[in-house]
């Protein structure tokens, strides 16, 4: 027929595009992958809760694995997930809180400063690094600096188990020889993920807002001590 | 002029004749149809990217919108028309709410306006920082200020973190509030507010300085400071302190009382501008100092043994008669009862 000659060659008589309404126009321009994605959304909803919570925590579990082992891979950057930050910094908060003499007034405030200081200084060195032109999304950059609190919370639990040994110089230089120890490896950590997106020229200045925050929180760290 | 210019037709650039019929045919050429941004090109550049991606965004959900309704409508016979029109509706509040909050975004959290000022290279913050230290003597010519925000930020919060660990070392007990709070809100509320402060003196005695200028010159001002309290609060000499804070200190606040020297005229404005900033800046590494730093001194003092002023323990006033006599006969006490 003279409309399917006509359709065949491409972008052909479109100077002539009114057509009669005795010839039926039918097609399927539509791309087909919309019906099989609604179809895979159906089958997450019906799956049990147990293999959603699973593939959650394997997630989460592949990316801590990443951070002790940090190489140029783009598994914390392309699915970024903030559970992992929320369960580093509520246990980190939890371990800081009701430390140091005489404080019953200050264990509330301890629990939201380090909640405050980890969320809003990931978001002040996120908007940091975007301004200085990088290429990372906000919510990749907050994965990738909650995810490398890591060290700094084994460590505060490796303060923890020391303190409640004993407390002396001895402990104390453990102490700091642990906490200087991840701190540069959160630093670094965080640096081999961060410092890819930014122009060649100007790692350094993206470098040092990420080493005072986790300076911060390794002296929260370091200087905890525990009730008498 | 502009009658001249109402008889040139034949522009291609689109001449003047647009905005004065546009105008209402005014004689002047009418100020409205310019751009009313305040000037800066980069700002035009924001407008029209964002006017660009919303268009796209629009088109781009229109065509969402009609890809989803075309696939509504083949399931038709399967879902039941309940479930299409509650899909559809939910389909649709969700699209017009996502551009309600992305026009919204895109009109307050446009961090592109803020870009420009954090185009720096870490050589020049380097310089930069250096420079904070050396006053410039040329107070005939305006001196040139650089208008960056990432040099004066990244101090601020180095600030937070030296008064941070000041704090903490010297046992200080915040009662209303956290010491994060109070450390950001001191470091912070200075930068922001002693900078409006001088910027609207200046407005007032028409200094030619503009608030981003004021902005850069008072934070890269706190780098004498933060060396200052870095090493004050470690190393607790009186004498020390008070020399750094003569020579850092001073070092620094002339150096922004020059800058600022050079672009104000008149001998009263120089006095009161120049004089407010000095004091300010010099009282502020005082106050730093001396507020969270009391207390270490009289837990070393203690420590030392030497003179037991600032931490002794003064004996309460008590009658030493009453005191023995019931210190020696518990008996006595127990019987009156």
């Amino acid at each position: 027929m003279a409309a399917s000659e006509e359709a065949s060659r491409p972008f052909a008589g479109l100077s002539d595009v009114s057509i009669s309404e005795d010839i039926p126009v039918e097609g399927d321009i539509s791309v087909p992958v919309g019906p099989s994605r609604r179809d895979d959304e159906f089958s997450t909803l019906d799956e049990p809760v147990k293999d959603t919570i699973m593939r959650d925590l394997r997630a989460v579990g592949n990316k801590f694995i990443h951070v002790l082992y940090p190489k140029r891979s783009s598994a914390l950057l392309r699915d970024w997930d903030l559970w992992g930050p929320l369960l580093l910094c509520v246990t980190l908060a939890l371990l800081l809180q009701g430390g140091a003499a005489d404080h019953e007034d200050q264990g509330g405030p301890q629990f939201a400063e380090v909640f405050v200081i980890v969320w809003f200084g990931s978001i002040i060195i996120t908007l940091n690094s975007k301004l200085l032109g990088g290429t990372i999304s906000f919510f990749q950059s907050l994965c990738v600096l909650g995810y490398c609190i890591m060290p700094l919370t084994v460590a505060m639990v490796v303060c923890r188990i020391v303190l409640v040994i004993s407390s002396g110089r001895v402990v104390f230089a453990v102490r700091l020889a642990v906490v200087t120890a991840s701190f540069g490896w959160s630093t670094f950590a965080s640096t081999a993920f961060l410092a890819d997106s930014q122009p060649p020229n100007r790692k350094a200045l993206v470098v040092y807002p990420v080493f005072l925050f986790y300076f911060v929180i390794a002296w929260m760290i370091l200087t905890y001590s525990p009730q008498q | 002029m502009s009658s001249g210019s109402g008889s040139r037709n034949a522009e291609p650039w689109g001449s003047f004749d647009d905005n004065l019929i546009q105008g209402g045919g005014s004689a002047v050429i009418d100020m409205e149809n310019m751009d009313d941004t305040s000037g800066s090109s980069f700002e035009d550049m924001g407008e029209m990217h964002q006017r660009m991606k919303e268009e796209e965004e629009v088109a781009a959900e229109a065509a969402a919108t009609e890809d989803d309704v075309a696939d509504d409508g083949e399931f038709l016979g399967m879902k039941g028309l309940k479930g299409q029109l509650g899909r559809q509706v939910a389909d649709e509040v969700w699209q017009a709410g996502k551009r309600q909050a992305s026009k919204a975004f895109n009109l307050y959290a446009n961090i592109d306006i803020l870009r420009p000022y954090f185009d720096v290279e870490p050589v020049q913050v380097r310089n930069r920082l250096i420079e904070s230290l050396i006053p410039v003597r040329m107070i005939n010519f305006p001196q040139k200020i650089a208008g960056e925000l990432y040099g004066p930020l990244m101090l601020v919060f180095t600030l937070v973190a030296i008064l941070l660990h000041g704090m903490k070392t010297s046992g200080t007990v915040i009662r209303e509030g956290t010491l994060m709070g109070t450390a950001i809100g001191t470091c912070f509320g200075y930068w922001l507010g002693v900078s409006a402060f001088i910027y609207f003196l200046a407005y007032l005695v028409n200094a030619q300085i503009t608030m981003l200028q004021m902005l850069s010159l008072l934070g890269y001002g706190l780098f004498g400071p933060c060396i200052v309290l870095l090493v004050t609060y470690n190393i607790h000499f009186h004498f020390l302190f008070y020399g750094l804070w003569l020579l850092l200190g001073g070092l620094s606040t002339l150096r922004m009382v020059a800058a600022l020297l050079s672009r104000t005229v008149g001998q009263t404005p120089r006095l009161l501008l120049c004089g407010t900033l000095g004091l300010l800046h010099m009282l502020f590494l005082l106050y730093l100092h001396f507020n969270y730093h009391t207390i270490v001194e009289g837990l070393l003092d203690s420590l030392e043994g030497h003179n037991m002023a600032p931490m002794q323990r003064v004996a309460r006033d008590v009658p030493e008669v009453t005191l023995n006599a019931t210190a020696r006969n518990p008996g006595m006490l127990l019987s009156a009862y």
